[in-house]
This record gives structure tokens, C-alpha cells and sequence, in this order.
């Protein structure tokens, strides 16, 4: 493979290559789009995603729809129909953990940074490519999900459509909610550079304490479950109010405490990424 | 343009980069030389803005790496070429590279043709050998055509004519104006390419000259001396005034005496020689010699700067 070096002749200072330009977010916005679009890991991540909440979603509401009798008043269609987010969570929380941790494992944030050395505008950039990636994906699992779920449970008449109320907001909520969860493991992933431990770390936060909380003395339980992760974000994809009994929180307030620990972790990444050695 | 001064960086206990002034000047290729753990990549990587000095600063083009409008139109560096995403195509690689920055898509063809890369354009850069990434790391490097090259151990671990190859490069680049700033643990391939010499050892600079001055300054001429008879002229070299080493091969070194001195002493002393010749001092020797204890030895040669000269044998 022998290679004859022809470089194009140098001129000193701008050249052809369109110089003058300060290289700045909407450059480094292509250049993160082209990124998640560049690996496979994306592709198999979003796709699990979609078919694990269809999936689970058709399920649940197959087996409402065994038993319409049983269902008690507070039976929530839009709800059941979008359960397969419990899943859908921890697989985005999956591809949210990558987009920052496969950096640090391939060693690429060094070449991504002697390219674009302004760290804010690259952590912006990537963490809204991910967050529109997520909550356009999060979007198609959500209807999807709600389509087909209904469309199974229609034959009993225990189905709901989007008009009725809080549906829309429901299913538009699944999608908020999937892409929440992403940024709480893109967040995570800066500060931890690890891919296993903030998957982990993320599972824990948004899986374990929701089953961890239920060894909880009840009184406890009462002031502690709606905080939990899990539960105050789940409210936004629910369109029949939980019971006044469960303690939780209203669908927005119960989404912007999810969105409160996804902040957290996003900012103290940021914080890290701008002041540690790559 | 490459400005340090004073910089130093400190990783928990341990002093990288200790104090380190020093100017890479335009249009000639800078040799970066000093053993593996002297500090060269911490200090390239404080060039780039990855680590953040502990004291000190440097800047490029008269503004630190970050501030630059168009860092890939002005500073090309190639410090690990791992450090790609294997999943990801060359092509694919490079175009992430290069938006950041707003370069054209055509100007990443460009470049991979440059490197004899085109064919593998649509390949994942995980499956490429050494040699394969090393043209991949080049091509990022070369996609902004910017005037100043910074690469890392370029040659490390490639096989012969792969060094060839980057050490071509290297000389085209540098004759089309560009400066290069090239790190190298290997001497004797700054003697084939360098200009200019850095030299650091344990983080602090020890010489800063051209690769012709380093060698004169700090290799001792010797002389090299075969014979049947070495205790006889040894004693004649001691009782002259020079000093004598073994090389290992039979032959003995002898220094601070010239050739002609050695040559009549022999004579005088009816000793037979089967072999009498200069030692040519190679930037390899000249190397060995300052570095093996850089941290009593401080050299600073005359540089530019005028900085002051003394030499590893005078402090020695």
C-alpha cells in the first residue's frame, strides 16, 4: 500500500477550505447528529426500545382485555397501554450512558475535543442530539404503543381515545418521560465515564428503589414513594389521576421532580466535564 | 506559533511537566525528544487544552487552544490513534471531525485520499491496523490544512515502511511551509527528520537547539581504539590525561585526547593498534548522555532565545 504524498499546496492562513468561520454550536450540532447516527449501538438500542414498550404495552392490555370485569373504576386504558415504558426506561437509559461513556471507552473524546476544544458547546450539542433522538423515538414507542393497545382492548369497550381527557397529554407524557430518563443516564455518564457503572447506577435510581421503597414501613412509604423516580415521572403517562390514597404526585409536578433529578445529574456533569483532564 | 512558559502540571504526587518554557517556531519540524514518562504527551495534551496546567501557560498563534476561532484551520494533532470510535466508518469519523468545525464533506475525501484511505472510506475503523489508524489519525489532523502539525510518537509501533511513509510526510509537509511538532523517544529518528530539538527529561527542559548543536554540545569526542595490548595503552592514556572505557566489543573509548594524540602515544609506547578511528557522535549517544541523569543535568543550549548556555559538560 504504498501511498505517493500529495498534499495540497499550504497557504498560510485561511484557506480554501472556507476559513474566517468560528467553529461553533450548529457545526458541532451536525457533527453529533452524524455521531449517533454513525454506530450501530444506536440503531439496536432505539429499535429494542420501540418493540420492548410495544410489546410489553400489547401484553398488559391483552390481559385487560381477558378480564373486563375485573377492572375496578380507577382502570386506566391510556395507562396500561404505555406500561411498556417500565422497560422502554432502563434500554434508553442504555443508549443515554453511551452517547457520553463510549467516548471515554474508545478514547474518542480526545479527538472530539482537539476538533471542537469548547466543551459547553459539545456537551450542548451532544445533549441535544440525544435529547431530540430520544424524545422522537420516545414519541413513535408512545403512540405506538397506545394505538395497538387500544386497538386490542377495543373489543371489550374498555378502550379510550385520544380525545378523551389527559389521553394526548398521556401519550405525548411517554415520550417526555423516555427522554427524562435518557438525560438522567447522559448526566450520570459524565460523572461516572463508565459505561457499566452508570447503567448500573441508573437502574438502581429508576428500577430498584421503586421495589426497595415497598419493604418501607407504610407511614413511611406515604411521604417517600412519590419522590422515588419512577413514581413521580410515571404520573405523566397516566391519564386517570392515581388514588388520593397512593400519595403521589399530579401528572406535571410528578414529571418536573423527575426532570429535577435529570437536571441535577446533567449539571454536575457538566460542571465535571468542563473542569476535569479529558 | 507554540508558546509555553512555565508550564507545569502535576497529576496527584507525580510532576509531569515541570516548569517547561519554551517556543516551537514557525515553519520547521521540532523534534520533541525525551524518554517514555518525560512529560512529552502531558504536554502536548496541554497544548490542546485536554489537561488543564497546574501553573503556567501555553498558548498557539498567541491564544490559548480553546480561543482559537477554527482550531482544526490552524492546529492539526494526532496524539493517540485509538482514539476513534471502532464502530464508526473512517469516512464517517472524519465527517464528525469536520463539521465541527465547517469543513466540507469534500474536503474529508480529500484527505483520505491523501492518506490511501480511500478504499476503506466505508470500513469500521475497528477493524484497522495500527498502520491503517495511523493514516486515520493523519487525515483528522490534515482535514482543517492547518499550519501547524502536532503529531505524538507518529512512528511508534509501524512497520518499516509505514515509518518511511510518515517520515516523507512529515518532510513534505514541512517543505510546503507548515510547522510540525513532533514528539519521538526514538533519536534516531529525530537525526532523519528534525530540524530543531526539545529535549526533556522528568518534565523539565534540557536542551532546546538545533539537532546539529545538541549533538557538537553534548557528545564528548571519542576516540575509538583496537589493540592486542590494552593495558600498556591505557596507562599511556591515563598518564596523558584521557579517560578510557570498554565498549564491550573488544575495543576501548577513549576520550579527551584527539585521534593524532592517541595515534603518537601508541607509537611512543611501541604499542600495536589493529584499529584507530573517530567516534561519531550521534544524536543517539548525545541523548543517552543528558538524559540518563536529566535531573542534575541542565542544559540549555544556545537557542534563539538567547537563553543561557551551559553545557551538560560543564555542570558535569
Amino acid at each position: 500500500m504504498t501511498t505517493t504524498t500529495t498534499v495540497a499546496r499550504h497557504a498560510a492562513g485561511p484557506s480554501s477550505l472556507g476559513g474566517g468561520r468560528r467553529a461553533g454550536l450548529a457545526g458541532t450540532l451536525r457533527s453529533e447528529f452524524i455521531k449517533i447516527r454513525s454506530v450501530r449501538s444506536t440503531y439496536w438500542t432505539l429499535i429494542a426500545m420501540i418493540l420492548v414498550t410495544i410489546g410489553l404495552g400489547a401484553l398488559a392490555s391483552f390481559g385487560a382485555a381477558q378480564h373486563p370485569n375485573q377492572l375496578g373504576p380507577g382502570f386506566d386504558a391510556t395507562q396500561r397501554s404505555l406500561v411498556g415504558m417500565i422497560l422502554g426506561q432502563l434500554i434508553i437509559v442504555v443508549l443515554g450512558a453511551l452517547t457520553v461513556t463510549s467516548e471515554y471507552s474508545t478514547g474518542m473524546i480526545r479527538t472530539s475535543l482537539t476538533a471542537m476544544p469548547r466543551r459547553g458547546t459539545i456537551l450542548a450539542a451532544k445533549g441535544l442530539v440525544f435529547a431530540g433522538v430520544t424524545f422522537v423515538t420516545g414519541l413513535v414507542a408512545s403512540f405506538a404503543s397506545f394505538f395497538i393497545g387500544q386497538a386490542i382492548m377495543s373489543g371489550k369497550h374498555i378502550d379510550v381515545t385520544l380525545g378523551d381527557p389527559h389521553v394526548l397529554r398521556a401519550v405525548i407524557g411517554g415520550a417526555l418521560f423516555l427522554t427524562a430518563c435518557g438525560l438522567l443516564a447522559f448526566g450520570l455518564g459524565l460523572v461516572l465515564r463508565h459505561t457499566a457503572g452508570t447503567i448500573t447506577t441508573c437502574v438502581g435510581l429508576l428500577f430498584v428503589l421503586v421495589i426497595l421503597s415497598d419493604f418501607l414501613p407504610q407511614s413511611w412509604q406515604n411521604d417517600v414513594d412519590r419522590w422515588i423516580p419512577f413514581n413521580a415521572g410515571a404520573q405523566i403517562w397516566s391519564a386517570v389521576p392515581a388514588p388520593r390514597s397512593d400519595h403521589m404526585f399530579a401528572a406535571w409536578p410528578g414529571f418536573a421532580v423527575l426532570a429535577s433529578y435529570a437536571v441535577i445529574a446533567v449539571i454536575a456533569g457538566v460542571i465535571l466535564f468542563r473542569k476535569r483532564d479529558a | 506559533m507554540i508558546e509555553a512558559q512555565g508550564l507545569t502540571k502535576r497529576y496527584g504526587g507525580t510532576l509531569a511537566v515541570d516548569n517547561l518554557s519554551f517556543s516551537v517556531q514557525p515553519g520547521r519540524i521540532t523534534g520533541f525528544l525525551g524518554p517514555n514518562g518525560a512529560g512529552k504527551t502531558t504536554t502536548m495534551r496541554l497544548i490542546l487544552g485536554l489537561d488543564r496546567p497546574t501553573a503556567g501557560q501555553v498558548t498557539v498563534n498567541g491564544k490559548p487552544f480553546a480561543r482559537l476561532a477554527s482550531p482544526m484551520r490552524e492546529v492539526g494533532a494526532l496524539l493517540d490513534a485509538k482514539a476513534v470510535h471502532g464502530g464508526r466508518s473512517a469516512r464517517a469519523h472524519l465527517r464528525c471531525l469536520a463539521e465541527t468545525n465547517g469543513l466540507p464533506a469534500r474536503r474529508v475525501d480529500e484527505v483520505l485520499e491523501m492518506v490511501g484511505l480511500n478504499e476503506v472510506a466505508r470500513k469500521r475503523a475497528g477493524g484497522f491496523s495500527l498502520g491503517m489508524g495511523q493514516r486515520l489519525g493523519i487525515a483528522g489532523a490534515l482535514l482543517g490544512d492547518p499550519a501547524i502539525l502536532m503529531f505524538d510518537e507518529p512512528v511508534n509501533g509501524l512497520d518499516p515502511e509505514g515509518i518511511l511513509w510518515i517520515r516523507n510526510l512529515m518532510k513534505g509537509l514541512a517543505a510546503e511551509g507548515r510547522t510540525i511538532f513532533v514528539s519521538s523517544h526514538l533519536m534516531s529518528e529525530m537525526e532523519n527528520t528534525a530540524d530543531y530539538l526539545l529535549v526533556i527529561g522528568r518534565g523539565k527542559l534540557i536542551a532546546d537547539c538545533t539537532v546539529a548543536d545538541f549533538i557538537a554540545a553534548n557528545s564528548k569526542q571519542s576516540v575509538q581504539v583496537r589493540t592486542p595490548q590494552r593495558d600498556e595503552l591505557a596507562k599511556a592514556v591515563g598518564a596523558a590525561g584521557g579517560t578510557v572505557t570498554e565498549d564491550g566489543d573488544g575495543r576501548m573509548m577513549i576520550r579527551g585526547l584527539s585521534v593524532n594524540r592517541v595515534g603518537d602515544l601508541a607509537f611512543e609506547n611501541s604499542v600495536r593498534l589493529h584499529e584507530l578511528a573517530p567516534a561519531h557522535a550521534s544524536l543517539e549517544q548525545a541523548f543517552m548522555e543528558l538524559t540518563a541523569a536529566s535531573v542534575e543535568f541542565r542544559a540549555g543550549l544556545p537557542g534563539e532565545a538567547g537563553r543561557e548556555a551551559v553545557t551538560a559538560g560543564e555542570v558535569a
